[in-house]
């Protein structure tokens, strides 16, 4: 009987995992897709950078605000009905990926945007007196130069990520958050609460230990 | 080879505006090193930028090479910008690339051809003594080699112009030294006119062929080093070169001169030698002619663009009328004179 359960637990920690990676590796890069273009205009429309533009500025500037400013509880509950219109569902992992995604674009500009300002005015200088146009000035100097710090940043919007997955899996959003709501909280089973939370952190050590590990590499290689 | 007109640059902050750069007209010839000279906050950084527009200037012109600079819209300007080559204090050199890509970087902005980019990066790093370092990171370069690199970059698209922004501040004399000596190397060989910034008399002195000295957003002074050096004009010229030559009088040569007052026996001079007449042997003439004794107190001799120039403090001892005539007789050859005590 204990092995039987085990053995089930177990299929079912496994296929929650996985879906929580899933969920977490997709949305990721869908957030990044569109992050890292925003962020890298919210650097460059900035006051006395390349494409200064300050109406372009101030209302991307204002939009990543008030969209950081929804907690993202609420944030799942307003998508809905888009999600359904993307995906055809608001249930399961794969509608899990549009709240997740749209959350994490304004967090990853912002992020980008830390990164990018780091770098010395000088490179963007250099580069300008060469000739250089916006666009070379951005993926030769810009992108490069701020690596290490954004893989850092890649590691954390996944860490984040992790964390909004798990309260989309109590609305039904699939993975370790709803194994451990339904199984875990309404079915009083402990330890199963436990095996997700276990999992959780292994799974956040993992991720920034990865993205350590990259920056690190970058670095030490151009020292 | 640069014509700059009229000059000037105003920030406006709110509440006040600034003038950086207030009616600068300069000329520099093809082919010679012309250095701008000034204090930090003078505006000579401002003035740099303005020749490739890294910053726009408030009115005025900047024509190089016959092309009006200020007129370009911005895909001429890059255009442009590709044959002015530019080195700065902090190098500037991206740290994502090894030695050979930063300078691959200017040639890459141009879309030079990557088998021709290669024979050139390969060709600019030997020029600068650096072949062995290609695959190497900035990160392990010292400051020296840095600035090699930076050279080679700003020569990678055969520029008509070099532009260098307090280029040897960051860097130690020696350094210094061999950075300049490179640069003048390079304005030999290619025939490249170069335009430096700085707040060091010595960058000056050791390769500027003409000087401008920068002070309140104003020019103050334009002339050959030679020139400025022997005869500066302003106090802030003076200062400048005070920082090389020391021109000032040693404290205890003012006590002694003022020991000696009026003696007709002993004269305190100090003999200032430009050019040529350093080399000949004015000194011993002069002693062996009037039969006066020479007491060498301070000197200084230093050489600027290969012609000797300095200064000697002698007490002269003798007879009166002798020593008058000695001292005549060194006026006469031009020497600048100048008598410490007495008179």
């Amino acid at each position: 009987m204990v092995i039987e359960l085990n053995s089930w637990f177990a299929d079912k920690l496994l296929t929650a995992t996985w879906e929580t990676l899933y969920m977490v590796i997709i949305s990721t890069f869908f957030s990044y897709l569109f992050g890292l273009p925003l962020g890298v205009i919210l650097v460059t429309t900035s006051e006395g950078h390349i494409l200064e533009s300050k109406g372009v500025n101030r209302v991307l500037g204002a939009i990543v605000n008030a969209t950081r400013s929804i907690p993202f509880i609420i944030f799942l509950i307003l998508l809905i009905p888009l999600t359904r219109l993307i995906v055809g569902t608001s249930i399961g992992t794969v509608a899990s990926i549009v709240p997740l995604t749209l959350a994490a674009i304004p967090f990853v500009a912002r992020l980008v945007e830390t990164s990018l300002k780091e770098i010395d005015w000088g490179l963007i200088e250099a580069a300008l007196s060469m000739g250089a146009s916006a666009w070379q000035v951005i993926h030769k100097v810009l992108i490069p130069e701020a690596k290490p710090s954004l893989i850092l940043g890649v590691a954390i919007t996944a860490i984040n990520l992790i964390g909004y997955s798990a309260m989309a899996g109590i609305v039904g959003g699939g993975g370790l958050g709803t194994l451990a709501y339904y199984y875990g909280y309404q079915r009083y089973e402990t330890p199963v609460m436990w095996a997700t939370v276990i999992v959780l952190i292994i799974m956040v050590q993992g991720i920034q230990m990865i993205g350590d590990a990259l920056a690190a590499k970058v670095i030490s290689r151009r020292r | 080879m640069i014509e700059i007109k009229g000059l000037t640059k105003i920030y406006k902050t709110p509440g006040q505006e600034i003038k950086v750069l207030d009616n600068v007209n300069l000329y520099i010839k093809k082919g010679e090193i012309f250095g701008i000279i000034g204090l930090s906050g003078a505006g000579k950084s401002t003035l740099v930028r303005c020749i490739n527009m890294l910053e726009k200037p408030t009115s005025g012109q900047i024509i190089v090479d016959g092309q009006d600079i200020t007129a370009l819209n911005s895909r001429e300007l890059r255009a442009a910008r590709q044959k002015i080559g530019m080195i700065f204090q902090h190098f500037n050199l991206l740290s994502s690339r090894t030695v050979f890509n930063n300078v691959m970087f200017p040639l890459e902005i141009a879309g030079v051809p990557r088998r021709e980019a290669d024979r050139r990066v390969k060709e600019l790093l030997k020029l600068v003594g650096l072949a062995d370092k290609a695959e190497v990171y900035p990160g392990q370069l010292s400051g020296g080699q840095k600035q090699r690199v930076g050279i080679a970059r700003a020569l990678a698209n055969d520029p008509k112009v070099l532009l260098s922004d307090e280029a040897t501040s960051a860097l130690d004399p020696q350094t210094t030294r061999s950075i300049l000596g490179l640069l003048k190397d390079i304005n030999r060989r290619l025939n490249l006119t170069i335009l430096l910034i700085t707040h060091d008399m010595n960058v000056i002195k050791e390769i500027c062929d003409r000087v401008a000295v920068i002070h309140n957003s104003k020019i103050v002074e334009v002339g050959d080093v030679l020139e400025i050096f022997s005869n500066p004009r302003t106090p802030i010229s003076r200062n400048f070169i005070n920082t090389v030559m020391n021109r000032d009088i040693p404290e205890e040569l003012l006590y002694r001169s003022k020991q000696l007052g009026a003696s007709m026996t002993a004269k305190l001079i100090r003999v200032t030698f430009i050019g040529e007449s350093a080399e000949e042997p004015v000194i011993t003439s002069m002693i062996k002619k009037y039969n006066v004794k020479a007491n060498i107190l301070y000197g200084n001799i230093d050489r600027i663009k290969g012609k000797p120039f300095g200064n000697l403090t002698l007490e002269l001892l003798g007879e009166p009328a002798l020593v008058d005539k000695a001292v005549n007789y060194l006026k006469n050859l031009d020497l600048e004179v100048e008598v410490l005590n007495g008179d």
